[in-house]
């Protein structure tokens, strides 16, 4: 059994359709990466699994239990970290989780032992008895995680939970992300790309509302048309005669200048069967004595395909 | 029944997390004293009672509980600490209550900061007390409906500021409901049934039931029954604004 499920969540706010039928299944182990620019409805269709909206249609289930049907048990197995961190900024850290954990059912003790472990591993010891208030950005976010792994749930969602937060603790949180991953089903919702390379095992691509992708970051990268494009840096600044030469090979779709410093050229080219290849290239170039300074060929980035998978959507 | 009690303590002790507590009551304090001493003419008057005192507590209410309520769902809407705690695993009615409760109890906290204008009165002469104690369970009770209505208002709205006009304006319905202000738009279509029932609710009328001493229990009832009915509205607010 899944520990998540969506099945045909649809959300309707009037006219507007914020979730326009998102399905998948989140198995444990696995890290799943919601990604869509902003507004996509990523954070609407998190809402409506863990309980705190209601879809328009569909279901959501939480290891089995209906989230709108069967709260109170869905709830008790789930870890939510809402958008944006929320805490209540008026207690200190130790106030406010030791009334989420209460809230959980932990009792005083348990609670006592469980967030001594979690206080440690999160890195909140210094600030345990400050007023949430006077958190920076990246403790808040830090006890926004905590609160969510407070009851040690099997299934974790997480939205946004490097947003706001520099590079260094970023790299603390996915470093969290992924230690914790191996026993629970986690999915987080993100903007960042790297972060989805980094700590997921599956993608879903949603634009909006709807689930354009839903595959692993690597399947995702070979499946981009024209994925990798060839960059060659000639000692001119007239590049006409090279852009002729190299436009008339087979095999290539398009040339164009990337960039142009200090007489020396870059130029872009797009070979969508990587026919011919860079040596081939770098022969014909030779021969017809335009001196080549660099070549090498550029990987596409999740950043394409999230460009063209959702630039797809808008048109 | 533990996490009414959690959110209970929790609402209870943000009273105190600003100085907005300390000043909430120093405002109520001085009013109550001040309409007591100044408007009613406590010592004037040469009774030895509280009416002078309890007489002003419909209107006092009517700003000042829509004030401690206000916050309790609006702010939760307004900082996305309601999405916490709507997805905690407990049911909704049990947080309603409890933050209810903390209102409640702060209105309490309020109200015994005044006994000593009671034990004035007992210096000065000999009044019934029985009164008075019914006065002040009273004017308790008159408070909770106050608060549950505000904290139903405070459910629909992100806005303190909204919260707060919006319950002082029904509660402002309900403290006028024996009154031909508010009995003059039923009467125009209402049947003489209806007319009664609008009556039946005021805010006024059974306070001065309960403070003159005489049928005290069909208010109280009416007061308690008010309390349930609008908490019940709270929880059912909620569950809207979740299909919204």
């Amino acid at each position: 059994m899944a520990l998540v499920e969506a099945r045909d969540l649809v959300k309707r706010f009037g006219s507007l359709t914020a979730v326009d039928g998102i399905s998948f299944a989140v198995d444990r182990a696995e890290v799943v990466g919601f990604l869509g620019p902003n507004g996509a409805g990523k954070s609407t269709a998190m809402k409506i699994i863990s309980g705190f909206l209601e879809p328009t249609s569909g279901q959501a289930y939480i290891e089995g239990y209906n989230s709108h049907s069967q709260p109170i048990e869905a709830r008790r197995r789930l870890g939510y970290l809402p958008e944006g961190a929320p805490a209540y900024s008026d207690m200190s850290v130790a106030d406010f989780l030791g009334f989420i954990a209460g809230m959980h059912g932990l009792s005083k003790r348990q609670a006592n032992d469980r967030l001594a472990e979690l206080v440690e591993r999160i890195g909140l010891t210094e600030v345990w008895n400050q007023r949430i208030d006077a958190l920076s950005k990246g403790f808040k976010r830090r006890v926004g995680i905590a609160q969510a792994l407070v009851h040690d749930p099997d299934v974790l969602i997480l939205d946004e939970p490097t947003d706001g937060l520099d590079p260094n603790q970023k790299y603390e949180m996915r470093e969290l992300i992924q230690s914790i991953a191996p026993q629970k089903a986690i999915v987080i919702s993100t903007h960042i790309l790297e972060e989805v390379e980094a700590v997921c095992t599956r993608a879903i691509i949603i634009a909006k509302g709807r689930m354009l992708a839903d595959a692993t970051p690597s399947a995702l990268l070979a499946d981009t048309q024209g994925a990798s494009a060839l960059a060659i840096t000639i000692d001119t600044a007239d590049p006409r005669r090279a852009i002729e030469i190299i436009s008339t090979q087979p095999g290539i779709s398009e040339v164009h200048v990337a960039e142009r410093i200090n007489g020396v050229t870059r130029l872009l080219v797009h070979a969508p069967q990587s026919r011919p290849t860079a040596a081939e290239l770098a022969g014909i170039l030779g021969r017809s004595d335009i001196a080549v300074a660099e070549m090498f060929v550029k990987r596409a980035s999740l950043d394409d395909v999230f460009r063209q998978i959702t630039n797809g959507a808008e048109n | 029944m533990r996490p009414t009690l959690l959110v209970f303590r929790r609402e209870f002790a943000a009273y105190f997390a600003t100085p907005v507590a300390a000043v909430f009551l120093i405002v109520f304090l001085a009013l109550a004293a001040g309409l007591t001493f100044f408007m009613s003419g406590f010592f004037d008057r040469g009774q030895a009672d509280l009416s002078g005192f309890f007489f002003w507590h419909p209107w006092l209410f009517l700003v000042l509980m829509p004030a401690i309520a206000m916050r309790l769902w609006a702010e939760e809407r307004r900082s996305g600490t309601i999405e916490l705690l709507m997805t905690l695993p407990v049911q909704p009615w049990q947080i309603v209550l409890g933050k209810w409760l903390a209102a409640w109890a702060f209105a309490a906290l309020a109200l015994l900061l005044t006994t000593p204008l009671w034990i004035t009165v007992n210096v000065l002469g000999s009044p019934d007390n029985g009164v008075i104690l019914a006065s002040y369970i009273g004017s308790w009770l008159m408070a909770g409906s106050f608060l549950a209505l505000a904290a139903a208002v405070s459910a629909l709205s992100k806005s303190q500021v909204l919260a707060f006009i919006g319950a002082t304006a029904v509660s402002f319905l309900f403290v006028m409901a024996g009154f031909d202000l508010v009995l003059a738009a039923v009467r125009s279509w209402a049947p003489p049934v209806i007319i009664e029932a609008v009556r039946s609710m005021s805010f006024l009328g059974n306070f001065q039931r309960i403070t003159d001493g005489v049928l005290e229990l069909p208010s109280i009832v009416f007061f308690v029954s008010l309390i349930v009915f609008c908490l019940w509205l709270n929880v059912r607010a909620i569950d809207v604004k979740k299909a919204a």
